[in-house]
């Protein structure tokens, strides 16, 4: 089979220049060394004319052929046979060009040049080309097939994706393909996989198209895991999206992480962990109402018909915090390893403050955890509203120490929280709201408690390591009538 | 190789790329006595009171009235029970109340 040699080199390298003399002379009429310019026709020209060389030469317009063989440097020089790489040799390494040149039947006189010398980086090497490239291998693999917006050189693209209904209105970062290209980095999954089927209108995500909104959120690539995993968790029929768009309350999806790949992605589970300044807990939460936005249809006044919403429905997520925790991983409680990491959806209101820096012992310490508990909803409202309970380190401390497991701890705060009937019955203490006493008076005396099983209390541990504080998330409408809490595990990138 | 666009920014596509059809409103029911109507409660408190008012009101004018009722007011109303109001009566009144 016929044996043939490529030297691919580029204008502006000096290594290139000081090899072409020798190439020129050996590419002669007849011989199988063909030369290959990666920089454009008017510089190689120039370049040509610079040096009086006389051989013809390719221009490698869109880089196909130095993408194909994607070497590091130039100059590079290739023996192929019938097409396919038999060796090369990459920057100017004399012996070794000679011996190549050798292969192919060609005689390259390189005396008079260095030994060595590393020449310089292939053009296909400049970060942005390479990005380009990368996407012209996405779109000819199938692996990106989202339609093309082009924004006009004189539009500002926030404004242009803002003007098209596709942002929250805060400034989102415009997800070109290369962009989109580099977040798939971030997962194995295949990019046409489906992950779920939005509410309210039913649009597919594809990992592609969860990507295309993680970047606009401001994720990194190993965010999109993480996001990957919530969008699952909220088109699972059981955590009721729809109903969640669709409900007056103010409830949205609220993001938990559990597990080992928290802290290596940068999420925050200590200080202001259900705040602001942290990227990767802001861009998940933030990805995952996009992805209901762009991908459901859901917007605010139209699709969402809260009545207040919450400024958690920009997005809400935080990480659980595992160090000095009295408890095993929340992904553990819910049903997965301990060292897997998760995340766990819920549909929560805006969470708030329940302080207590007198107690000093896990019982005085769930009465007033479980005096805030009652407020959720109503405080007469009873077995439909759950709750998820933040508890912050210095109060995590008083259980740990005691001991006290999560159904010790629930065991308690459901005791706390159940009411005598007559109190939360519909008029009573002067207000109409209240338990239906046709479905309940029969025993003023009776007991009913708050929540509808001790399961039904969420307990994670984070915050910051000084404030006897804990949060509490009331929810949406649970269980069988509403949404039910879903975890996924997060699949690791690498 | 060109990097340009144009001079212009290329993104990607953030939704699912449907194109919403323009459904037409269906025809205004002839407001003749007879007509099945169905009510469909969707189980929010006191959706009963103005659904039970509502049902006076037609049945005094001749209408026949279907009651109905939606299993939760937190998810879509179930395929079959969509088609089964659609099979068995002319016009569907929903109580949304809050």
């Amino acid at each position: 089979m016929a044996r043939e040699l490529v030297a691919i080199i580029k204008h502006d390298c000096p290594v290139c220049v000081a090899l072409l003399p020798a190439l020129d002379a050996a590419a002669v009429d007849g011989s199988p060394l063909r030369i290959v310019s990666q920089s454009d026709g008017d510089d190689t020209a120039a370049l040509w004319e610079r040096l009086h060389l006389g051989a013809p030469v390719e221009i490698d317009e869109e880089l196909e052929l130095s993408a194909r063989f994607d070497p590091d440097a130039v100059p590079t020089l290739l023996l192929l046979e019938g097409g396919e790489e038999r060796g090369r040799v990459e920057g100017l390494a004399r012996d070794r060009l000679t011996e190549l040149a050798a292969e192919a039947g060609v005689a390259l006189h390189l005396d008079g040049l260095p030994a060595h010398r590393p020449g310089c980086a292939s053009r296909t090497r400049d970060p942005r080309i390479a990005a380009a490239l990368a996407v012209r291998a996405a779109r000819a693999q199938g692996r990106l097939r989202s339609r093309s917006l082009v924004i006009g050189a004189h539009e500002d693209p926030h404004e242009a994706l803002f003007e098209r209904g596709l942002t929250d209105g805060l400034p989102v970062v415009p997800p070109t393909p290369e962009r989109v290209v580099a977040m798939l980095e971030g997962t194995h999954r295949g990019s046409q996989e489906v992950v779920g089927v939005v509410p309210p209108y039913g649009g597919t995500a594809t990992v592609e198209k969860v990507a295309v909104n993680a970047v606009m959120a401001g994720c990194r690539p190993e965010h999109l895991p993480f996001v990957l995993a919530a969008v699952d968790a909220a088109c699972e029929e059981r955590f009721s999206m729809h109903g969640l768009l669709a409900t007056t309350h103010p409830a949205g999806p609220l993001v938990v992480a559990s597990g080992p790949l928290t802290e290596r992605v940068g999420m925050n589970a200590r200080g202001n962990c259900l705040g602001q300044g942290n990227r990767a807990n802001l861009a998940i939460g933030r990805s995952l109402q996009l992805v209901v936005r762009n991908l459901g249809g859901g917007r605010p006044q139209l699709e969402d018909r809260s009545a207040h919403g919450q400024p958690g429905k920009v997005g809400a997520c935080f990480a659980e915090l595992q160090e000095g925790s009295p408890w095993e991983p929340l992904s553990a409680d819910r049903g997965f390893d301990a060292d897997e990491t998760t995340v766990t959806l819920y549909a929560a209101e805006a969470p708030r403050l329940i302080l207590d820096q007198i107690a000093r012992d896990p019982e005085g310490l769930c009465a007033s955890l479980a005096l805030g508990l009652q407020s959720v909803a109503h405080p007469k409202q009873l077995l439909i509203w759950d709750a998820l309970l933040v508890i912050g380190p210095e109060h995590g401390r008083i259980l740990r120490e005691a001991g006290w497991d999560r159904a010790r701890t629930r065991e308690e705060l459901m005791r706390r929280t159940t009411s005598r009937v007559g109190d939360v019955l519909r008029g009573a203490g002067g207000s109409p709201e209240g338990l239906d006493p046709a479905v309940f008076g029969g025993n003023p005396d009776g007991a009913v408690p708050k929540f509808a099983g001790p399961e039904r209390i969420g307990l994670v541990h984070a915050g910051g390591g000084a404030g006897l504080f804990s949060m509490v998330y009331g929810m949406w409408a649970s269980g069988e009538i509403g949404s039910t809490p879903v975890t996924r595990r997060v699949e690791p990138w690498t | 190789m060109d990097l340009t666009h144009g001079g212009g920014l290329e993104l990607l596509d953030p939704t699912a790329e449907r194109e919403s059809g323009d459904r037409p409103l269906a025809a205004p029911v002839d407001g003749t006595a007879g007509l099945r109507i169905a009510l469909l409660d969707i189980r929010k408190p006191r959706g009963d009171v103005f659904l039970d008012e509502l049902e006076r009101l037609l049945s005094d004018r001749g209408f026949l009235v279907e009651r109905t009722a939606k299993p939760t007011f937190t998810r879509p109303a179930p395929a079959d029970l969509r088609r089964e109001i659609a099979e068995r009566c002319d016009a569907l009144v929903e109580a949304l109340a809050d």
